[in-house]
């Protein structure tokens, strides 16, 4: 059952995405909103793999690399449904779903058995801790793909190249507002990560910080977003400058994510 | 009953001819009904634009029918008919209904897919109506072209790009803006061009207009006209963050913003992003801004180049619109031929006759001891019954001397009795939305 559901998810996902990328080649009205509705399907089965591993593990399904794969991708999903909905660019799609898709086939590659869990990660917080970390990412990856949106648009405005992807793609500000968003959204999902990181680590190792790879490593991260983000708030940083920022910080996250866990030896390596 | 159009246009007469023909449009009625009144004209629709006029007429004389309505627009307008036959075009039959097509559909426009020709033949049709000089065949005929012009513009993108240089760039700043309701346009200098795109912008509802000029008395009477607000030009740099829209026109010989002022500039702004349009030839703006961090600057070449490009896109829109007015030519005369008269008539006779040998056999299959020869009787009876009925009714519809009853008596018998006559559709006039 677990596993129909995932495979599920992943051919949904799969099509959806075909489907957006063909919206970018031929901008027809239909194939936005079939992508679209394709994806709030395949987010509902996800959600359901979710659930129904919840339910099979006795515990948050966070705790592996095919688990935590899987629920970043939901989460990116979710987050993009969200705000797909709010400023109806169906473009948006074209550059989320693919990367929504891919860290989804990546967690496919991973094992899908369920572990007995370690002692340590037997608490309340793993909850708290692993779902703040990843809607945070997942906020990340999506002022990332809105980023790339915003670098492709600025370049045509500048280098007049006003072609049909030209006319596709959402106005400049429209781009810059969804990745401050994102940002005002995933930054103190991060921090709170942190912190109940923290509060986690003290009560199962008995010290709040170790400077194990891991932590060092989140610690990078939220300097890099805490700089972006004040950089908006009072000096105005916007437009390129913004985006290839939030570029840069999301590639530190994901190797903060992945680097880390898979390359580092540390309380977070899943070996 | 053929269809036939005299007309000019953009085309074919300068503006100066264009004008002397004209009808006002508040006036209609009397040249409306003096078209009517000519010998064998039976409807008449006339079209009166700023960029054409035309007459649509329905006659059985084709020839004649041309050169009464072109005298009849010399005449009535005094202009010598020799002046005005060299910039007149007639068109009947089949070329009539292209060019109407062409024309509601806007293809035959001085800017192709402009959309308000459509409404302007609305218009006319409209007082044609009111003034009852159309009937059955050009209501027909220009509601089949506002349907032919609502799907030219279902089906192609014809009027989706920006085709003028203030129009592209209302469109760009949507690109960098979005929505321009809070934004702030500066008119530097008060170029024609640059004017036209404040307007452009004013109509698409941007926050509020600044103008500014070397002679301040200029600047204020242009922010008058615009309800703008005038700013002294020494004061330009300190205006330039409070804009987000800078059309710049002036006859300085040399760049009135420079690189190095844009780094202060965008600071103030907290590097908001600004547009910048130079009309001005020689260039207002460095184009070195356009380097600058959050900085986009057109010059008028560059729209140009933006309108050219749309242009280009028009043309192969424009072509797919020409297809569709050829399907439809072909609809709209199957129509047109199913109102002759004969093919009625035999219409008529196979329903009446069809119904007759159903009702005789229904009749006769029942009826057990039938004398001999009784079958054959009663066959030349109800025979005799039907010519009778349908004799009155036909011989009125072959007379040729009452005009545009004639197809009105026709269409009226091929609705009452859905008559089926060869290669008429069934769409009603009435369905076609307007």
């Amino acid at each position: 059952m677990n596993a129909l559901l995932f495979n599920c998810t992943l051919v949904i996902y799969a099509v959806a995405t075909v489907i957006y990328l063909a919206y970018l080649v031929k901008p027809k009205q239909s194939l936005g909103l079939a992508g679209f509705w394709l994806t709030v399907a395949g987010f509902l089965v996800h959600l359901g793999f979710t659930l129904d591993r919840f339910v099979e593990a006795g515990h948050t399904p966070i705790t592996n690399l095919h688990e935590s794969l899987s629920f970043f991708s939901m989460a990116t999903v979710g987050i993009f449904i969200l705000f797909e909905r709010r400023y109806k660019v169906s473009i948006l799609g074209s550059f989320v779903m693919p990367l929504a898709l891919l860290i989804l086939a990546i967690s496919a590659t991973f094992s899908a058995v369920i572990p007995p869990l370690n002692p340590a990660l037997k608490s309340k917080w793993l909850a708290v801790h692993t779902i703040m970390a990843f809607l945070g990412y997942a906020a990340f990856a999506i002022s990332f793909g809105v980023s790339v949106m915003y670098l492709i648009q600025s370049h045509f405005l500048k280098k007049r190249r006003l072609g049909p992807m030209f006319q596709k793609l959402p106005p400049l500000d429209m781009l810059d507002d969804i990745s401050y968003r994102c940002l005002t959204f995933g930054f103190p999902l991060l921090t709170f990560a942190i912190i109940s990181g923290a509060i986690w680590a003290e009560t199962a190792w008995g010290t709040y910080w170790s400077w194990d790879p891991k932590e060092t490593w989140s610690l990078i991260t939220w300097f890099i977003y805490a700089a972006l983000l004040h950089g908006r708030l009072t000096t105005g940083w916007r437009g390129r400058k913004a985006a290839m920022l939030s570029i840069f910080g999301f590639v530190i996250m994901l190797f903060t994510f992945l680097g880390v866990n898979l390359l580092l030896s540390g309380l977070h390596s899943y070996k | 009953m053929n269809i036939i159009v005299v007309g000019l246009s953009h085309k074919t007469a300068a503006v100066e001819i264009r004008e002397k023909v004209a009808f006002a449009p508040t006036q209609m009625e009397k040249p409306l009904q003096a078209v009517v009144a000519l010998p064998d004209i039976t409807e008449a629709v006339i079209v009166s634009t700023c960029n054409r006029v035309e007459i649509y007429a329905t006659t059985r004389d084709v020839a004649g029918g041309m050169a009464r309505i072109k005298r009849f627009l010399a005449d009535y307008h005094n202009v010598p008919l020799e002046t005005l036959e060299k910039h007149l075009y007639s068109y009947h039959g089949e070329d009539a209904t292209r060019h109407v097509f062409r024309v509601a559909s806007s293809l035959d426009s001085m800017v192709v897919g402009e959309p308000q020709i459509l409404g302007q033949i609305k218009t006319s049709y409209g007082y044609a109506a009111e003034f009852k000089s159309s009937g059955i065949i050009l209501n027909r005929f220009l509601h089949k072209a506002f349907s032919v012009a609502k799907r030219v513009r279902t089906e192609t993108k014809i009027a989706s790009s920006a085709v003028s240089v203030a129009f592209a760039a209302v469109e760009l700043a949507k690109k960098i803006f979005g929505e321009l309701s809070d934004k702030t346009v500066l008119l530097i200098g008060a170029g024609e061009m640059c004017e036209l795109a404040a307007k452009h912008f004013i109509n698409v509802g941007v926050r509020g207009v600044m103008v500014t000029n070397r002679t301040y008395e200029r600047a204020e009477k242009l922010a008058e006209e615009f309800d703008a607000k005038p700013v002294h030009f020494e004061a330009l740099m300190e205006t330039l963050p409070k804009a987000d829209i800078i059309l710049s026109s002036t006859g300085a010989p040399h760049f009135i913003i420079h690189e190095k002022d844009m780094e202060d500039v965008l600071r103030r702004r907290k590097h908001k992003p600004m547009f910048f349009i130079d009309i001005a030839v020689p260039r207002d703006i460095d184009p070195k801004v356009n380097d600058v961090e959050n900085c986009y600057l057109y010059t008028v070449d560059d729209l140009n180049g933006v309108v050219a490009t749309n242009l280009e896109q028009r043309k192969i829109e424009a072509a797919k619109a020409e297809a569709i007015v050829e399907q439809e030519i072909g609809q709209f005369f199957k129509w047109l031929s199913s109102l002759e008269v004969t093919p009625t008539i035999v219409a008529l006779r196979t329903h009446f006759d069809e119904i007759r040998k159903a009702e005789l056999s229904k009749t006769i299959s029942g009826w057990k001891d039938l004398p001999p020869g009784a079958e054959k009787k009663l066959d030349a009876l109800t025979n005799a019954i039907m010519n009778k009925l349908l004799h009155q009714p036909t011989s009125v519809l072959k007379r040729t001397d009452q005009g545009n009853r004639n197809d009105l008596y026709v269409d009226a018998l091929r609705n009452l009795f859905d008559l089926e006559v060869a290669g008429e559709s069934q769409d009603n006039m009435m369905d076609l939305e307007d």
